[in-house]
């Protein structure tokens, strides 16, 4: 069990034990990173909602620890980042070894003037505490209900049934969408009879936490990403390493084929694996966990009013730091759509997006996490052989470099293409999500998120059409403009170009030399789902 | 002595690797090394350079 000090949530009796009704629009069955994130930002654009989640304490263990600037972003819009930058380990190098030696470094960030970090380190308890925390200052519109176990659904067109099982009774919860944010092993999606087959890695990972003093990054002294092919240490395989808040570090080791998980869980099996990495440092082992891999999606994301949110639509192995990150994708791209519809200003058909779009971003996910775990477990003596190789060109060769897969990191998927965005040409292209950049006392992205709004960079004038508008280096009247001293935003963006935003950070439409007004009322238009035209490129 | 090379196939680099291990998909070790050899003429032929080619053949080498 974690040094982590779980702190239980009490239960509290809801009105419908006592014949009395909720009314929230929105149920959330599950309370994890994508449930609490899901809710927070459903009620930041002013959609109650209720969260059944059948535990009472967040994440045992440290489990999804790599939170990726997107992801990041998000949560600032959603009111957490600074909390979780504070609290976490940042890092943005990473290394990778074969054998005992430094094959090459990466930088996941290689340039100034962003807010967040190219990644964050930070266990998924503090992330589920700070969501918690967060969420509780909307005591209006989220009513988080632990100890809530949701047994059954009926779901009709107009709405959803809920049986929910507590400590003092079961009890129905009408809501007219149930968000499906209960995880790989959704009992929403089994319950549902859906398909969810895909590829399963027989390779096994032992995954430990580790409680120590003195760093192993050694010299370096800064947190990194290390990644061994065949240490001598651990022969034959692949071994990962990562600092974590409260001197915890997280060591993934890859184990032989068939190895008995329960027995290489042991504590006895696992503390020489250990010594063997980090030498004669003391250590205190803080968490456990053996895993299987499998990369899977659903075929649909969105079934009527029930929608899948997070690894309940799709699980992917984790070299990548791909299945929280995309799961904070899938809440940011679902909650202004959801609340769009919900408040009837967009028709229902906008929800259909979220599926489209979502899962193009997930089959992304699942396309380069497989390839970093085909690559990791070589199936056949070929495989192997070429793998081999290419490790040992590697050391010298730029380009076996690059073909050294480790884990392809979490990068925003593109949306574009797809029937929501105004084709374009753009240094950042439609569909594709903003760039931070410092702009007056703060920063780019806070002005661009949270509603649809058009943002100016340079010498273009923004109408009127009733969207925020914002204006970078420029001297715009009627709105805020921002200056771009250090040059940024305008390198970045171009000048003379503008650009509507989606809630979700997203490009819409790009507007170069000047904004027709038709021409942006069509594309916001297009952008709420109000076209039914489809472009895909 | 051997030449180093930059990546020659940009971003295309995993699905390029992926493509070359599973065209050996099903094969023996036999079948495997004949179609390594078909694939190497090939590839020499596509070069089209013979220095170039003995360059690339002196570079693999070095690494026995």
């Amino acid at each position: 069990m974690p040094a982590y000090s779980y702190a239980p949530q009490p239960f509290v009796r809801p009105p419908e034990l006592d014949g009395g009704t909720t009314g929230a629009p929105v149920a959330i069955v599950g309370a994890g990173p994508i449930g609490l994130a899901m809710a927070i930002d459903l009620a930041l654009y002013g959609i109650r909602s209720v969260v059944l989640d059948d535990n009472n304490v967040v994440s045992v263990g440290s489990r999804a620890i790599c939170w990726a600037k997107r992801t990041l972003e998000i949560f600032d819009r959603l009111g957490v980042g600074e909390r979780m930058l504070a609290k976490g380990v940042t890092w943005k190098v990473g290394r990778l070894f074969h054998g005992d030696e430094e094959v090459y470094s990466f930088d996941l960030l290689p340039e100034d003037g962003h807010k967040y970090p190219a990644f964050i380190n930070l266990q998924q308890y503090y992330v589920e505490e700070y969501l918690l925390d967060r969420a509780r200052e909307f005591p209006d519109l989220i009513d988080i209900r632990f100890l809530s176990k949701v047994v059954d659904h009926v779901a009709g067109a107009e709405g959803v049934m809920l049986t929910v099982e507590t400590p003092e009774g079961r009890y129905d919860l009408a809501a007219e969408w149930l968000l499906a944010c209960d995880g790989a092993k959704s009992a929403t999606r089994e319950r549902m009879g859906l398909d969810f087959t895909g590829q399963t890695f027989e390779e096994q990972f032992l995954i430990a936490d580790i409680e120590m003093d003195d760093s192993p990054f050694g010299d370096h002294g800064t947190a990194e990403r290390w990644f061994w092919f065949d240490p001598t240490f651990h022969p034959g395989k692949s071994a990962l390493l990562h600092e974590q808040p409260d001197n915890i570090y997280r060591i993934d080791l890859q184990l032989d084929l068939g190895a008995d998980a329960k027995f290489e869980a042991t504590e006895e099996r696992v503390r020489p694996r250990i010594r063997a990495i980090v030498g004669d440092r003391p250590f205190r082992l803080d968490w456990l966990s053996v895993y299987k891999f499998r990369c899977i999606k659903l075929g649909r994301f969105v079934h009527g009013r029930v929608v899948f949110v997070g690894d309940s639509a799709h699980v992917v192995s984790p070299f990548g730091a791909r299945g929280g990150n995309g799961g904070i994708q899938d809440v940011d791209n679902l909650g202004w759509k959801l609340a769009t519809v919900i408040r009837g200003d967009a028709p229902e058909a906008l929800i259909e997006s979220y599926h489209e779009e979502r899962s193009h971003g997930s089959a992304e996910n699942i396309l380069n996490s497989s390839r970093s775990t085909n690559f990791m477990t070589p199936k056949t003596p070929i495989e192997a052989l070429f793998r081999r190789e290419a490790l040992r060109m590697a050391h010298d060769q730029p380009f076996a470099r690059r073909l050294i897969n480790s884990g392809r990191l979490s990068l925003p998927c593109s949306l574009e293409g797809f029937a929501l965005q105004t084709p374009g040409e753009g240094l950042v292209r439609p569909g594709q999500p903003m760039i931070d950049a410092p702009v007056g006392n703060g920063w780019l992205l806070p002005l661009l998120q949270g509603k649809f709004t058009l943002v100016g960079f340079g010498g273009i004038a923004l109408p009127d059409v009733g969207v925020r508008r914002v204006g970078i280096g420029q001297t715009g009247t009627g709105y805020a403009t921002h200056d771009d001293s250090a040059g940024y935003a305008l390198q970045r963006y171009g000048a003379g170009v503008a650009y509507l935003v989606r809630p979700d950070g997203h490009a819409a439409a790009v507007f170069h030399g000047e904004v027709p007004e038709a021409a942006l009322k069509e594309a916001l238009a297009r952008a709420m789902g109000r076209t039914c035209e489809r472009e895909r490129a | 002595m051997r030449e180093t090379y930059e990546m020659g196939l940009g971003a295309r680099g995993d699905e390029g690797y992926e493509a070359l291990v599973a065209a050996h998909e099903g094969l023996d070790e036999a079948q495997s090394h004949a179609l390594n050899a078909r694939i190497v003429l090939l590839l020499a032929n596509r070069i089209g350079d013979v220095d170039e080619l003995k360059t690339i053949l002196k570079t693999a080498r070095s690494y026995a």
